[in-house]
């Protein structure tokens, strides 16, 4: 009777449709108990124990959607936000929450989905190696990619090897890249589908060496070539010029949006090029982004102690090249937060690669754990600050009714929660 | 060159410089302003011909392909090996400082041929890469000069009979995993592993490296560098496991989930 009851048990957790629904259901229930004891989102510590128990989760609850992926360094949250705009007049979408971008948040993201039509996930980019071919996705938009977290992702040309190699293991799926930035080209070039959107990239200095041969890369006005190997610019199918987004065809269509910055037409360029292969035209795409007000907070304006500070995030030096393209000129106070937790990187030496120098005649005040590695790097770049590493006590220091708050990814997280208590 | 100018090249900030590291010639450049002398970085990108009358040189670090492209231009030109011999000084960190050995090896386990203004050979380690904060107690001539620093790097170096280490490591890796070095120095040239970039975080260090060249150097204000340096060497004893969150973190890692 008992070795009947064992051999019971076994078949029924060896059956894989109850592994998969046992999966879900433990993932889930540790997610809601982990967001209940306000441990964070929860998505993670669930999605991490649900792969546990069946560890080809992932591919099990892509298979019923049409899977699109976003990755790169910098704007992967941004441009799958407005992606998921453009898509949701064509059907519904499920997305990931900002950060939970490895294959536990993305399984916590497909697990409450219900019969959902699209599922746009981001992806981190060290992740994308094993993800894309358990997700098997029908779309890959790949950004940029460049130096971030260089304690843990220590090198952007064995990254962008990883690229290459899961790219040609998915030949059906169609890639939207970046043919600005010569290590995506590189990565994805020879994949059998792409389309290229000249979007433009802030941030060459990573891209200097040939990703193919280590030669010099000669970069001119409207193109690229490495001056050693046949590496060169692809011609686009699409090119942002302002305002204006312009295809082969000759049409173009004006980038109207919410959010501010060159860079976030750059990730609007990019996402309804992603769109335009369901069928998507240009124009409604755009006009459907404008309802983007805020990404997870970014570009968010929140009240601290009666001081008006919006939230803006860079994490290294390219995100920091983008900031400084549309900081508003009136010379407002700027707070800036540096963290050095794992999600950050370890290392935060890439303050040194940031032209703080611009901020001369600004006041800034640093903050978070590592605010005397900024404060160092502000004092040789001349700039006037204070060190204060208590988030709300530097929001009062810079002493005005406003103030720019710049965050790195755990400072700007950390700084987001105090805002909303403040709230409450 | 202007005689009263001090010049510091910042050699191939293009292929080098992954860590911030062009961060190094600042420091000596503006250490000069602050105490009223005339410095210019000179930025020499790859390609573009490197002087051999600069005062100072600082090599960054930087990925393999890059470093090798480097390396290659570097002994081509001859420039840097002529300007030690006329008294230079020379700073090469991670990539850079295995650029100045004899030989090293990137990719595969092929040597190749260095700048050799340094007695030390670089290869690729088979251990786990060297990741994270370093402390280190300075020998000759730094002796004394603790050391602050970040290390990140798969070659280990090992150490020539015409050089000495730069200082001895009490945390961290440093040269190799087994005899505690951390850095060489030669006359005036001077490698490490520590980045930061590494000037920064050491100012004592710093000024070494110009009194070879400049004398009279005024002390000055580096009350911030000090609070920053006490809380990176004070990071060796804490474990930041006090709340809840980590402790449910490592509680996932021990069921390895
Ligand atoms: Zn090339």
């Amino acid at each position: 009777m008992t070795g009947n009851k064992r051999d019971y048990l076994n078949t029924m957790i060896f059956q894989p449709k109850i592994r998969l629904m046992l999966a879900v259901k433990v993932g889930s229930f540790i997610s809601g108990l982990s967001r209940k004891m306000q441990m964070g989102e929860g998505a993670v510590v669930g999605g991490r124990i649900a792969l546990k128990i069946e560890p080809d989760l992932l591919s099990l609850l892509s298979e019923s959607k049409t899977s699109i992926l976003v990755s790169g360094t910098n704007g992967k949250t941004t441009t799958t936000k407005l992606l998921s705009a453009a898509l949701s007049s064509a059907g519904s979408v499920v997305s990931n929450s900002a950060g939970a971008n490895m294959p536990a948040g993305l399984v916590a993201a497909l697990w409450s989905a219900k019969a959902k039509d699209f599922a746009v996930l981001e992806v981190d980019e060290a992740h994308l190696g094993i993800v894309a071919p358990s997700v098997k996705p029908k779309v890959v938009v790949l950004l940029n990619l460049t130096r971030d977290q260089l304690d843990r992702v220590s090198e952007v040309r064995m990254l962008a090897k990883k690229w290459k190699d899961v790219l040609a293991s998915i030949p059906k799926t169609v890639v939207v890249a970046n043919s600005d930035d010569p290590i995506v080209v590189w990565a994805v070039k020879s994949s059998p589908k792409v389309l290229w959107a000249q979007v433009g990239h802030s941030w060459i200095s990573d891209a200097n060496g040939c990703p193919n041969c280590g030669g010099k890369i000669n970069y001119s006005e409207s193109e690229w070539h490495c001056s050693n190997c046949d590496l060169k610019k692809p011609s686009p199918q699409g090119y942002l010029d302002g305002n204006y987004f312009h295809l082969q065809d000759g049409t173009s269509y004006e980038i109207n949006l919410s959010l501010p910055g060159r860079v976030n037409q750059s990730n609007a360029a990019m996402a309804a090029m992603a769109a335009s292969i369901f069928g998507l035209d240009y124009k409604s795409c755009f006009e459907s982004m404008q309802s983007l007000k805020q990404v997870a907070g970014r570009y968010d304006e929140v009240e601290i102690d009666g001081v008006r500070v919006r939230l803006l995030l860079a994490k290294n030096p390219a995100g920091w090249a983008e900031i400084f393209s549309f900081l508003s000129s009136d010379n407002i106070p700027v707070v800036i937060g540096i963290n050095a937790q794992i999600a950050d990187g370890k290392d935060p030496s890439w303050l040194w690669d940031v032209e703080f120098e611009k901020f001369a005649d600004r006041f800034v005040v640093a903050t978070g754990s590592r605010a005397y590695d900024l404060g160092v790097r502000l004092s040789y770049a001349e700039v006037p600050h204070e060190v204060e590493q208590d988030f709300v006590a530097a929001i009062k220091r810079a002493n005005s009714s406003r103030v720019d708050f710049i965050g790195n990814y755990t400072a700007f997280q950390q700084l987001r929660s105090l805002a909303k208590k403040a709230y409450k | 060159m202007n005689e009263s100018k001090i010049y510091i090249a910042d050699i191939h900030p293009d292929l080098l410089g992954t860590y911030g590291d062009g961060g190094n010639a600042v420091v000596l450049a503006q250490r000069l302003k602050w105490r009223g002398m005339q410095a210019e970085i000179v930025k020499v990108n790859s390609q573009s011909p490197i002087p051999s009358s600069c005062d100072f040189y600082c090599l960054g670090g930087g990925e393999d392909a890059p470093q090798a492209q480097s390396a290659y231009e570097l002994r081509k030109s001859g420039a840097l090996n002529k300007a030690v011999e006329s008294g230079a000084v020379v700073l090469g960190d991670g990539a850079g400082f295995q650029i100045l050995g004899d030989s090293f090896a990137v990719g595969g386990t092929d040597l190749q041929p260095g700048v050799g203004i340094l007695d030390v050979t670089s290869v690729k380690g088979l251990g786990p890469r060297s990741v994270g904060e370093v402390m280190a107690v300075g020998q000759e001539p730094a002796k004394g000069i603790y050391l602050s620093g970040y290390e990140n790097h798969s070659g280990i170096t090992l150490l020539g009979a015409s050089v000495s280490a730069l200082a001895s490591v009490i945390h961290g890796n440093g040269n190799n995993p087994t005899d505690n070095t951390e850095g060489a120095v030669n006359g005036r040239v001077i490698g490490t592993y520590l980045h930061g970039p590494v000037l920064v975080r050491n100012p004592q260090l710093a000024d070494l490296l110009l009194s070879w060249v400049v004398e009279d150097l005024a002390p000055l204000d580096d009350s911030e560098i000090e609070i920053l340096r006490s809380q990176r060497f004070s990071s060796f004893n804490h474990n930041n496991k006090s709340n809840l969150r980590s402790i449910f973190d490592s509680i996932g890692q021990k069921l390895n989930l």
